[in-house]
């Protein structure tokens, strides 16, 4: 049997790691894409695996500049395109990690969009600085082990929540914001599409799982992808003309936040350490703010009623 | 052939940005930066009254407006960008990047000091601080100079030999704010000398290239060297491109250097920039004196043009270079590298560097007089002196000695 990859925008070859996630959604999100568009790249993993010199994946043009500038190198071709009268013609997606959108690339990013520049940008968001070493960014979870958030004696790894991006992209006031993820990676061709019909920014965030960074098992990134959904936390949905749609919920309800956390190596030290149980507590009440957020008509199951008591109790300011 | 053209009286920064517009860029972006801010402002206006037809991109950073140009570029389209001082240090970044993808950007920097202390006014550190990134540098002495090195620069950059961004440095203040008689480059000769621009590559969906892969090292220093490569080819360009302006426009704005009475000169100076005026009335003086001193002014910075100031330099019996910068810890950036040149020749010619004009200090005639007072005296050669630095400005911490 021969296989034809001409019409792949993303050509076989290129050199992720096994079980990656960002590279599964890559290849679909970019299918869905198409060949008549321009994409830009930030520094990263993607960036890394597709294009050692003299090879590249890319059956499409492609622009890497640097870490932090995807969105503005993606608003120069905009507005190259533009003064060409070729804008009908040819679409223009800018991509790039969590740490060279949500941190470093923020800037640009929130100038594009702000300018209203007509683009696709497009998020992997897997959590941390991977391809540097697994260093935390904006976007690693609360409590996840990195190696610049490790957890150590007094710590229990990365103190903060992520940042909201989208909500924070979708305060811009753009037509479209879409959260999708490499477990439902049937849907992100579906999330493109709706994107790439609407003239402005828009912003989609596509969770990619990193069995290195998250020290999971390179078998199991779907399932990790749909576990991270089904225990609500990472939510996914879209802000349309603002108007948010959440993806339906579970079938089964939602899962305890442990089954989500239990097989990545990243939150291993919460199921060791003696308080780490009260941690746990913490990240299914986050869960449990994002199910109240976004599906405010699926009741919020007891586990989570509870983490979110037992939370209150130990946040009580006493006198 | 001279031509007699139209001048106007206009503010340097204007008239730089009239220059620009005759070159037609079709993408432009930029930041506010004080001095560069009238080059910008006076762009967006030429683009809102339509007199141009291009993209003026109102970015969120200098950062934003590099790597805006880079991907307009890219796309392959003309595209043009201007800063000063700290906007260059925040591009800094995408102009290394940008002159490794061996994108013809034209930029302008408005040399303005560096903070800290903060300083909006003129030197030259802003530009030699990225002198090391590929990026050719010109330097222009007045408004008209700056307008018609603006047009050689597009030339210079798009020419199939060179591919690298050039920068055009006009002194902040000293040029962008004084109102000069100009004539701005003619519409129809300049379309005519720059020709339609088109991309020597550029992403295209039906020709598909990777701008931007990453190498391992057995093939980046290969990449590197070609830049490095290219800009020794362009002071060929440079000189070519600068003999045909001079045939359509009538008027001498580029090459490497200008030689004024320095032929027969026993002391030469060197500098660039504005303050060439200054030292061309002194130098004049001298002169009636029977002083045999003149003047060698590096109109070409990057590439350096060793070739162009060894035969300039060769007969000197004694050199001094007027800096508004230096490498602090080492001395001077122009000073070293002049010394350079004469070594690599054998030639022991005596060279004293002067710091002279940081954070827009003036230098009065008397203070160039004294400069060529002393080094024509044969004083014996300063490496870099801080001249007429106020000690009694400094604070009792700083140790006197």
């Amino acid at each position: 049997m021969e296989f034809n990859y001409n019409d792949r925008v993303l050509k076989p070859g290129y050199t992720s790691c096994m079980g990656c996630g960002e590279a599964l959604a890559m290849r679909l999100v970019l299918q869905a894409c198409g060949k008549n568009v321009i994409f830009t790249n930030a520094t990263g993993c993607s960036e890394i695996f597709t294009s050692r010199y003299p090879t590249s994946s890319w059956n499409a043009p492609w622009l890497h500049s640097l870490f932090e500038n995807s969105a503005a190198i993606a608003s120069g071709v905009y507005y190259a395109l533009k003064h060409k009268g070729l804008l009908g013609k040819v679409s223009v997606v800018a991509t790039g990690g969590d740490g060279g959108t949500a941190d470093i690339g923020l800037q640009c990013l929130s100038g594009a969009a702000e300018r209203g520049d007509d683009f696709l940008y497009v998020c992997w968001d897997n959590e941390a600085y991977m391809n540097t070493g697994v260093q935390r960014s904006g976007l690693t979870p609360f409590n996840a082990d990195t190696t610049t958030s490790p957890a150590g004696k007094v710590s229990f790894g990365n103190d903060r929540c992520k940042k909201d991006m989208p909500q924070i992209m979708a305060a811009h006031g753009i037509p479209y914001v879409g959260i999708g993820s490499c477990g439902y990676y049937r849907e992100l061709g579906g999330l493109v599409k709706r994107a790439m019909a609407i003239r402005g920014p828009k912003y989609l965030q596509v969770h990619s799982v990193c069995p290195l960074g998250w020290k999971s098992d390179p078998a199991k990134t779907i399932d990790m992808a749909k576990l991270a959904f089904e225990t609500c936390l990472y939510p996914l949905y879209e802000i349309i003309n603002g108007v948010t749609k959440a993806r339906r919920a579970p079938k089964d309800g939602w899962k305890p936040a442990e089954e989500y956390l239990k097989p990545q190596g990243r939150f291993r030290h919460l199921f060791r350490a003696a308080e780490g149980a009260s941690q746990i507590i913490r990240i299914q009440a986050v869960a449990a703010a994002n199910m109240r957020k976004f599906w405010p008509e699926v009741a919020v199951p007891q586990f989570a009623l509870d983490a979110e008591a037992k939370v209150a109790e130990m946040d009580k300011v006493t006198a | 052939m001279a031509r007699q053209g139209k001048q106007e009286i206009l503010e340097g920064a204007t008239a730089v940005a009239h220059a620009v517009a005759r070159c037609r860029p079709e993408v432009v972006a930029a930041y506010p930066i004080t001095p560069q801010t009238h080059i910008s402002e006076e762009l967006s206006t030429i683009v809102a009254d339509g007199e141009l037809d291009a993209e003026f991109v109102k970015v969120e950073s200098e950062f934003g407006a590099a790597s805006v140009v880079l991907g307009a570029s890219a796309a392959g389209v003309r595209a043009y960008t201007a800063t000063s001082s700290q906007g260059l240090m925040l591009m800094a970044e995408v102009l290394w990047n940008m002159a490794g993808m061996r994108l013809p950007v034209v930029l302008a920097c408005a040399n303005r000091s560096v903070s800290a202390p903060l300083s909006i006014w003129c030197d030259h550190q802003d530009a030699e601080s990225i002198r090391d990134c590929g990026v050719i540098q010109i330097y222009a002495e007045d408004a008209q100079e700056a307008c018609d090195q603006h047009v050689i620069a597009f030339k210079v950059a798009e020419d199939r030999r060179v591919l690298l961004p050039v920068m055009v440095n006009l002194d902040g203040f000293l040029l962008t704010h004084v109102f000069e008689p100009v004539e701005l480059p003619d519409q129809a000769i300049t379309d005519k000398f720059l020709g339609k621009y088109e991309a020597a590559f550029k992403l295209d969906i039906d020709n598909p290239m990777s701008f931007g892969c990453f190498t391992e090292p057995d093939k980046c220093m290969e990449g590197r060297w070609m830049i490095h490569d290219a800009a020794l080819r362009s002071l060929g360009v440079i000189e070519e491109v600068s003999a045909n302006f001079l045939k359509a426009f009538g008027r001498n704005a580029g090459g490497h250097l200008e030689e004024y009475k320095s032929k027969d000169a026993d002391t030469i100076l060197i500098a660039k920039g504005s303050i060439c005026g200054t030292i061309k009335d002194v130098i004049d003086q001298a002169r009636d004196k029977g002083r045999k001193v003149g003047l060698v002014r590096i109109k070409t910075f990057r590439p350096f043009p060793r070739a162009a100031l060894l035969a300039a330099l060769r007969g000197a019996k004694q050199i001094a270079v007027i800096e508004k910068g230096g490498s602090f810890g080492a001395g001077g950036v122009v000073t070293p590298e002049v010394k350079e040149v004469l070594y690599d020749a054998g030639l022991h010619i005596p060279v004293s560097g002067f710091c002279v004009q940081i954070g827009g200090r003036e230098v009065p005639a008397d203070g160039i007089a004294e400069i060529i007072e002393r080094v024509s005296k044969g004083e014996k050669q300063t490496a870099y002196e801080w001249f007429r630095l106020k000690k009694e400005l400094l604070p009792d911490l700083v140790p006197n000695d």
